[in-house]
């Protein structure tokens, strides 16, 4: 069979089997839809968590950027998994304790105020949009890619998908549709690494193969290092960016994947505090089996483009770089003319352009491997964007329906009204991050930064305030929460949008880059938080009782059925 | 109810052990894996470089295995404690 039959079988297969548990796992009630009932075993509760974590760029960019980067990409790896350590320690059982739905929830509750909670479902929001506007076009570019359709069509079909199981399950079907999106993403990118793990090392465990010998002899990594440094780059394993930016990016990242309101929600659907803290760990063990394969992949690619392709004619080139050409994603020119092609450091003279999708999405052709592991790449790279993008369309619509409705604009509305707006919500907002996937706007990738370093400058510490410190008051944390904001927004706006022609490392603070900054919002935010509380008289006695009462485990299951 | 004393004892060791556990998470990564990379990468681990591997593998699985001596112990305390869910 060829790729495109098997491509439409095992998609096919995958999305029926999607629509399949939205039915069966419909949503009757607001605590249904919104933490789907408290009741989620921690296991599946870490499997969906997983997915939901692990988006289109963990599944297709990922991999990619860190052949390219080499050591440097080790930020991605420490950031996107230490932050579950953070999770699992300071947040995680403490607000399963406190057991309502939302962030904004424990934000003004914590701070008695509705002004926190306003400037908390700002963020969630914002956060969660600028996120899965990437999702949907990850949708569209696997649709258009494997499945040949425009990439409007893709968008809409994905669409259709998440609206009919998010708006009818909300939490309850998310969850686990997220288990079975999980497994098939996680198969879909063992499959390939493993083929290719044994082709060129006789070790079929990716993460071992890294450090083995090559089947030629030598080991891979050396061989990668002298490889490249023979073409002017930086050896793979050394990296070329400054320590103190490395740290602080390997922090902005943890901070803010420990402060995404979609991570964080996650926990509350857990029956209890002993399970809030497994299933993080669960959560984590199932999303390191991806992270710790992810470089594997990423040099193992390098190694195979540059064998195949550098200093190759044109001619000897295989059938992949030409299928690929077609799609924009590799390039090749000779431009001086010597019937060879050179891969090299300098842009007027490099010969090679690829994209770093290419490590992933062409791996089984790169290795040769039968047409139904490239129709399965195409459906695990489906189930991480529509997994993802489920759960940030749940927390918009929670925080419209929940945080602003209910519990801000329209406190009378009944359960039943509350749960059409959650349900209007999540319609609204699938519409919006569709066009947003049809009609990118240019600057998908830069928000990324922003979305880290906004939760890592506003959520991260004020919770952490609000359960560590019982002295915390609402004018330290909401003080704290604008100036970690402002400085993160107006520093990454500056290199980003204003400026950009000045964002290189010497005018950096400190050289810490925009990706970074948000370590330093966070410290902010710390500090005024604490100065401010001094001169501010403390909060009232019933919130230092709640927060006395989040920190004993004993007696969830009833806090979360009081309301 | 419980007594005030005791649950301030309770906290106060919880908070101990984060401390112990996050200056491992701490070291595994920012230390091992960023700040003394050069200095371990004069080791090799089979074909890895000490650091990079760090960087790049162990403080993964060091994270994993943080979170589940977490687990362990505060189960542990919360018996001790008689503050568990049953």
């Amino acid at each position: 069979m060829d790729i495109l039959t098997w491509t439409y079988i095992i998609v096919g297969l995958t999305f029926a089997l999607y629509i399949g548990i939205a039915v069966w796992a419909r949503a009757g009630s607001t605590k249904d839809f919104y933490v789907a009932g408290g009741g989620v075993s921690p296991l599946a509760n870490g499997m969906a968590t997983a997915a939901d974590w692990m988006s289109a760029a963990s599944f297709i960019s990922m991999a990619g950027l860190i052949s390219f980067m080499g050591y440097d990409g080790s930020v991605y790896l420490m950031g996107w998994t230490g932050g579950y350590v953070l999770l699992a320690l300071l947040l995680a059982p403490y607000l399963r304790k406190f057991g309502k739905y939302t962030v904004p929830d424990f934000v003004g509750d914590r701070y008695y105020s509705k002004t926190a909670r306003l400037v908390a479902v700002v963020c969630a929001i914002f956060i969660s949009f600028t996120y899965v506007a990437g999702q949907m076009r990850g949708v569209g570019i696997v649709f258009s890619r494997f499945l040949e359709v425009e990439i409007e069509t893709g968008v809409i079909i994905g669409m259709v998908i998440v609206l009919f199981y998010a708006v009818l399950g909300g939490m309850k079907g998310i969850t686990y549709t997220q288990v079975a999106q999980f497994c098939v993403l996680i198969f879909a990118y063992m499959v390939p690494a493993i083929f290719i793990s044994v082709m060129l090392t006789n070790n079929p465990v990716p993460q071992l193969a890294l450090g083995s010998e090559l089947s030629g002899g030598g080991y891979l990594l050396d061989k990668l290092d002298g490889m490249l440094t023979e073409l002017g780059f930086a050896a793979y394993t050394d990296g070329s960016k400054a320590t103190i930016d490395v740290f602080f990016i390997t922090a902005a990242l943890m901070v803010g994947t420990a402060g995404l309101p979609h991570v964080i929600v996650r926990f509350f659907t857990v029956p209890k505090v002993k399970d809030a803290r497994k299933s993080a760990g669960y959560a984590l063990v199932f999303i390191a089996i991806l992270y710790t394969t992810a470089p594997a992949v990423g040099a193992f690619g390098m190694y195979n483009m540059l064998n195949t392709t550098s200093n190759q004619s044109i001619a000897s080139m295989p059938q992949w770089v030409s299928n690929w050409q077609k799609t924009g994603l590799i390039g090749v020119e000779d431009k001086n003319a010597d019937g060879l092609i050179q891969y090299m450091k300098d842009p007027g003279q490099n010969e090679l352009t690829i994209d770093k999708d290419i490590m992933v999405l062409a791996n089984p052709e790169i290795a040769g491997l039968p047409n139904w592991v490239v129709a399965l790449v195409a459906a695990g790279g489906l189930a991480a964007a529509l997994s993802t993008a489920a759960g940030l369309l749940l927390v918009i619509s929670t925080s419209i329906a929940h945080d602003l409705l209910k519990k801000s604009f329209a406190p009378n509305i009944s359960e039943k009204q509350e749960l059409v707006a959650a349900r209007l919500a999540a319609t609204v907002a699938v519409v919006i991050a569709g066009y947003f996937g049809i009609y990118p706007p240019g600057f998908v990738a830069e928000v990324v930064a922003f979305a880290f370093g906004l939760a890592a400058a506003s959520f991260f510490p004020v919770i952490i305030m609000g359960i560590f410190s019982t002295r915390m008051n609402k004018q330290g944390a909401i003080a704290g929460m604008i100036t970690g904001l402002l400085f993160t927004v107006a520093y990454i706006s500056y290199f980003k949008f204003i400026n950009p022609a000045a964002n290189v490392p010497d005018n950096w603070l400190f050289h810490i880059s925009p990706e970074g900054i948000g370590t330093v919002g966070m410290l902010l935010n710390f500090i005024v938080s604490y100065v401010v509380r001094q001169f501010t008289p403390p909060p009232p006695a019933e919130i230092r009782e709640l927060v006395e009462d989040i920190r004993i485990p004993r007696g969830a299951a009833t806090a979360a059925s009081n309301h | 109810m419980h007594d005030k004393e005791k649950m301030q004892q309770y906290w106060k060791r919880n908070v101990r052990i984060l401390l112990l556990l996050l200056g491992a998470w701490f070291t595994v990564s920012y230390l091992f894996g960023i700040v003394w990379v050069d200095e371990l990468n004069q080791f090799r681990l089979g074909g890895f470089k000490l650091g990079f591997w760090f960087a790049q593998q162990g403080s993964i699985y060091a994270f994993v295995i943080i979170i589940f001596i977490y687990v362990w112990l505060m189960n542990k305390l919360d018996k001790e404690f008689d503050v568990d869910e049953e």
